[in-house]
């Protein structure tokens, strides 16, 4: 081959430039991790130190002895079941979608695709409106009510349950076996490997979710660890330790499931984006 | 178990999802359109006989709030600014982790990505204590290599492109991968054949996968528009829109209005006028590209 010398070059160049960028893109990371250890007094220190002088966990106690982070736990993960359940729900819609044909199905699922386009600050006070209306305000239901299904999933449902051959459905079908049965016996497990992304994505999606929590739930007792983590930055804005401690306990989850499963989510993205 | 019959069973697989839509999405529209022609507040939350129908007030109003024509000054600041930093960084990575050889380079598809999974309210928060003035990493690092300061959060414009460069790292790992996506629908051959013909790797670059990509660059800027479009978390904790509304963005506005002061119509009508703007700009897009790839 013609140029090898100058494709090496590259190669390294590329590569060179790459580990610089990727150092920059953990950085923030590693700051945080590393603050949220240290004591108070160590993070406002000037010239501040890398490596923690001493280890500490006091932060991390402090979240959940004085903060209630255990609460916003307990929270976040109910929303995080909540969003299991409207994943099913999606599924559900996509198989509707795919496998069946009904009358008025084109414009439907136009419409499904319609409301990706709305932003959310235009209905998010006419959906506080109605949920008010329906004495739905400061409950968890109203806060995992509008967030519960989705036009995205429903969409990669759909896309995913058109290539299940059309033989399976019929073969049970003949067995007797209701509709109902069908999806739950047949097309959800044949569909583990969507579902497997679909479940990250809509772990990831409740674990962080904010925005909603926050404009619903009028007291701590309904906080999410994100809401709680905005309130604990305009409360104690000069506790950094304690707030690293705060976000390195939100974020951490979500890298260590990430890293498991990021072929998974990377390959489906890059599958379903070129075709 | 017979309770779905073979007729009705679309429409019951369907039916929860498009309740939900109907009720969360589509209805709401409307909703909002209705409000924000009244004079909706508090007192016509708890009893709708307080409400009366003002007509085009609000709208009248809101183009005329000094505040709110900031934050739409803003918001395009954030939308020229951020789209193409977007884009030329996530392309940029995306050419240089596709044009890789080695396994290493899978590594940092991870890497890239990382930010973009992670909660953005607590990345707002460790970007605050990095760019905070007196005890943060970034001036520290300035001044050890003898520059001065920057005030990250402290200065209007300076702010507004802190929070650009912080959703800029949250933003390439999902841009990236649809770019490697559509990089590896690219035919080898054109490329064999261009190598044939004598062509360079930068000339290989710019003249094939650069328009090969068109679609791809054409997606990733109608959303990262729509999303600059919308941006909101990261002011509304960094900076709380300040200083000086500086940060301020149209979003944040609607939220201001709608949740804190109560001002429902208000901020309806200002959020119906983000919606108008989302709408124009997909539909601008949408023509220069069907124009583009008329030759």
């Amino acid at each position: 081959m013609k140029g090898n010398k100058k494709d090496k070059l590259f190669q390294w160049t590329a590569g060179i430039v790459l580990t610089i960028g990727g150092i920059l893109f953990v950085l923030p990371f590693f700051w945080m991790i590393l603050s949220s250890f240290k004591m108070e007094s160590e993070v406002i220190q000037i010239p501040p130190t890398l490596w923690p002088k001493e280890f500490t966990m006091e932060n991390y106690k402090n979240l959940f002895e004085n903060m209630n982070f255990g609460v916003y736990l307990k929270n976040t993960l109910i929303i995080v079941l909540f969003s299991f359940f409207g994943m099913f729900l999606n599924a559900m819609a996509g198989f509707g979608f795919a496998k069946y044909n009904f009358k008025g199905k084109e414009s439907t699922f136009l419409l499904v695709l319609a409301t990706m386009m709305i932003p959310s600050q235009v209905t998010m006070i006419p959906v506080y409106l109605i949920l008010n209306k329906m004495n739905l305000t400061d409950t968890m239901l109203g806060i995992v009510l509008p967030g519960l299904v989705g036009a995205f999933g429903i969409f990669l449902f759909r896309q995913f349950m058109t290539t299940i051959p059309d033989e399976i459905l019929e073969a049970t079908r003949l067995d007797g076996a209701s509709e109902f049965r069908i999806f739950l016996q047949i097309i959800l497990p044949v569909s583990k490997p969507i579902l497997a992304v679909q479940g990250i994505l809509a772990f990831i999606g409740g674990w962080n979710s904010f925005l909603w929590p926050l404009i619903m739930a009028n007291n701590e007792r309904l906080y999410t660890l994100s809401v709680g983590l905005s309130l604990l930055k305009s409360q104690y804005g000069g506790n950094f330790a304690l707030q690293m401690a705060g976000a390195t306990f939100m974020v951490m989850p979500v890298i260590i499931i990430f890293i498991i499963f990021q072929k998974n989510i990377i390959e489906n993205y890059t599958t379903s984006g070129s075709k | 178990m017979k309770s779905f019959t073979s007729r009705k069973a679309p429409y019951l697989f369907i039916a929860p999802a498009i309740i939900l839509l109907t009720l969360f999405s589509l209805l709401p529209i409307l909703v909002a359109l209705f409000i924000s022609f009244t004079d909706m507040d508090l007192a016509g939350l708890a009893d709708y006989s307080n409400l009366s129908f003002i007509g085009f007030k609000n709208y009248i109003e809101v183009l005329a709030d000094p505040v709110f024509l900031k934050a739409i000054f803003n918001t395009l600041f954030y939308v020229i600014v951020g789209v193409p930093l977007v884009i030329v960084t996530s392309l940029g990575v995306a050419l240089l982790i596709n044009l890789g050889v080695s396994k290493v380079f899978k590594v940092f598809r991870v890497v890239y990505y990382l930010p973009s999974v992670t909660n953005v309210v607590a990345v707002a928060v460790v970007w605050t204590y990095l760019y905070n003035p007196a005890f943060g990493l970034f001036n520290y690092i300035l001044e050890s290599m003898n520059l001065s300061a920057i005030p990250w959060l402290t200065e209007p414009t300076v702010a507004k492109v802190s929070l650009i460069l912080m959703a800029l790292w949250r933003a390439v790992g999902l841009n990236m991968i649809i770019f490697i996506a559509a990089l590896q629908g690219i035919p080898r051959s054109y490329y064999e054949a261009a190598q044939l013909d004598g062509a360079n790797t930068w000339q290989q670059v710019t003249k094939i996968t650069v328009p090969m990509l068109r679609f791809a660059i054409f997606f990733v800027s109608i959303t990262t528009m729509i999303g600059w479009l919308q941006f909101f978390e990261e002011p509304f904790i960094m900076t709380k829109g300040g200083p000086l509304d500086g940060t301020m963005s149209a979003a944040l506005f609607i939220y201001k209005n709608g949740f804190q002061l109560s001002n429902f119509g208000y901020a309806a009508a200002g959020s119906f006028i983000l919606f108008i703007a989302v709408i124009a700009v997909t539909l601008v897009q949408y023509r220069m590209q069907s124009k583009e790839s008329d030759y």
